[in-house]
């Protein structure tokens, strides 16, 4: 029962280095359509759907290019998140600095665990992902700066470098924006460039690229690593966008709906971690008044992807156009 | 009387909820373990079906009346039918897949299941008395031992210890074994791999739910009360070794008992400990205990 080719788990990821036109083209639509946004959509909503397409994009770096599935990335979202409203409630820490310090947060627990897991391969590797993810959440329920069940409430936002005040909802925005936008290029010139083309080499065959030299180890470390920094950027972004940090955001729900975002949006493809992130965030606004069937319909969407949609919106939509998006 | 500075009493007490908590670790763990050795796959529906056990016995008592000895046999047979269900009509068509696909829709299945309970039954539980033949309990001298958690143990410890014969020591055992390592072979010599997929399956997630059963008058029936048990299951079972029989069952009654004794010593860490033993066994045997090195 060996996996073909085409049919594993973030099969869909583009071969060629370089960046292609239709790959420029959708990120030009990607950022006039997210610059136009707020004035047309409440620009909240838009927020924490930025924040967790950028969590996507990062969970994505490991899936789709190193084929290791996580199910404990909210570990890392939520623990950035606690640091970032710590340091800002507690330390006074601005804006700025508070976002730093809990990426930094989420890198170390990202050294930690990654050093952990990485020795293991495919149900091994996601089921030890999320019992660590759940020792972090146990450790965040009962450590008493994380204000257990309440949570840390009413983060000051600050003023960004002494200039920007993110009390005002549109300057927030395109500072989230420009985190959100930054943190996509980041991935995607990490995705491409050699290290990147390495990563793709150990996920299609690992024996082989230890036999051309490559210290196969270090390379899924470093990608575990910048993957759970890249989602503790959103999580301390999303923080100071909700002036919360909370337990959801540790709970394995949320690294499960991680997973959901990207599988819909397209496991290993450059935009449909982003496209999930919004199809998702946008159900959940509004089949939020229903309760417990939002988790019926996520399931529902988990079993038609896997069932029928393995590729994604997005894998769909490059394989009809016939290009990488 | 005190050992260590703790009054017997207390760590007796912890000792039994250990034993307790051990009995549905092991039940559960040796569940997964059997699914995961023939189909590969991790189960992600077990707590859902674990708590679906118990919703029969609590359906089977409120519409037909009938009782607890009912619904140790019934409702591991219809949580299994449902099972076979899912295998037959979905599972088997990921089984040319990565293996990953298998634990993404048992996953989905997982939220269905448990929001549809959840929207029918809210969050909070429905009581579920146990047996009258089980009820009150014996004086030990130095603890009182309720009749109905010495019954959990036993019984549990009887379902492992079979499923362990019939799977190591008899002729069906070998089957399943042989068709675990090369399941083409075994298909050439005229056995019928994909039934006893299914059926495996089934069995599988058969113990899940008859653990169901048994935690039904301890605690309450709840929509998500398997949502956070098996995801310690799941580090029970990589610290035992995935796949492994005896491993599932040792480390789920040894790992209950030592978080019992955690909670007397050392109460914070209660929660966490088994999580911290796991990181400790990973650094050591990145198998499992029991795991057979890959």
């Amino acid at each position: 029962m060996t996996a073909t080719a085409n049919e594993y788990v973030g099969a869909a990821a583009p071969a060629e280095t370089g960046v292609p036109i239709p790959q420029v083209v959708a990120f030009g639509v990607m950022t006039t359509i997210l610059v136009a946004a707020p004035f047309l959509v409440y620009p909240v909503f838009l927020m924490k759907a930025l924040c967790f397409a950028l969590f996507a994009c990062a969970f994505n770096l490991l899936i789709g290019y190193v084929g290791l599935l996580s199910f404990g990335h909210a570990a890392f979202l939520g623990a950035a998140g606690y640091g970032a409203a710590h340091s800002a409630k507690a330390w006074g820490f601005p804006p700025e600095l508070a976002i730093l310090f809990g990426t930094a947060v989420a890198a170390a627990l990202g050294v930690v665990i990654g050093a952990l897991a990485i020795r293991s391969k495919g149900i091994y590797f996601a089921n030890i992902t999320l019992a660590f993810a759940q020792m972090v959440y146990f450790f965040s329920v009962q450590a008493g700066f994380t204000g257990g069940e309440d949570g840390i409430q009413s983060v000051p936002r600050g003023t960004l470098l002494g200039v920007l005040n993110l009390n005002e909802t549109l300057t927030l925005y395109f500072v989230v924006l420009a985190i959100f936008l930054a943190g996509f290029l980041l991935i995607y010139r990490a995705i491409h460039s050699p290290f990147g083309q390495v990563l793709k080499a150990i996920r299609e065959n690992e024996p082989r690229a230890v036999s051309l030299g490559y210290r196969a180890e270090r390379y899924k470390l470093l990608a575990f690593v910048l993957s759970a920094t890249f989602a503790g950027l959103a999580g301390a972004t999303k923080a100071l966008v909700f002036q919360l940090a909370s337990l959801t955001d540790v709970h394995w729900t949320m690294s499960g709906e991680v997973v959901l975002m990207t599988l819909l949006g397209g496991l290993g493809t450059v935009f449909g971690p982003v496209v999930g992130a919004f199809i998702v965030m946008a159900l959940e606004n509004y089949l939020s008044q229903l309760g417990a069937w939002v988790t019926v319909v996520q399931g529902v969407i988990f079993v038609v992807c896997v069932l029928t949609f393995r590729r994604g919106v997005i894998g769909e939509l490059g394989n009809l156009l016939r290009k990488s998006l | 009387m005190t050992i260590l500075g703790v009054p017997t009493q207390a760590l007796f007490g912890q000792l039994l909820i250990g034993l307790i908590n051990g009995a549905f670790y092991a039940l559960l763990s040796l569940g997964l373990s059997v699914i995961f050795g023939l189909l590969n796959i991790i189960n992600f529906t077990h707590g859902a079906q674990y708590m679906m056990g118990a919703f029969v016995a609590y359906f089977l008592l409120q519409w037909a009346g009938l009782g607890y000895w009912w619904a140790l046999l019934i409702a591991p047979v219809v949580v299994g039918i449902t099972g076979i269900v899912l295998e037959r009509t979905m599972l088997k068509r990921l089984y040319q897949l990565d293996h990953l696909y298998g634990l993404l829709l048992t996953f989905g299945f997982a939220l269905i299941i448990q929001g549809l309970f959840r929207h029918e039954y809210g969050s909070s539980g429905l009581p579920y008395s146990m047996p009258r033949e089980l009820a009150g309990g014996q004086n030990l001298g130095f603890m009182f031992l309720p009749n109905y958690r010495a019954w959990v143990i036993v019984f549990s410890l009887a379902v492992c210890l079979t499923t362990w014969y019939v799977i190591e020591r008899t002729r069906l055992g070998s089957y399943l074994r042989a068709a675990t390592e090369n399941p083409a072979l075994v298909q050439a010599f005229g056995i019928n791999v994909p039934r006893m997929i299914t059926l495996t399956y089934g069995f599988g997630v058969g113990l899940a739910a008859l653990a169901g059963v048994l935690a039904a008058p301890i605690y309450q029936v709840n929509p998500l009360m398997g949502a956070d048990l098996i995801i310690v299951v799941f580090a029970v079972v990589v610290i035992g070794g995935l796949g492994s029989i005896m491993g599932s069952i040792v480390t789920g009654f040894a790992l209950g008992v030592v978080e019992g004794f955690t909670k007397v010593f050392y109460p914070e860490a209660s929660n966490t400990v088994i999580f911290v033993i796991m990181a400790l066994v990973l650094l050591v045997r990145p198998s499992g205990l029991f795991g057979r090195a890959s």
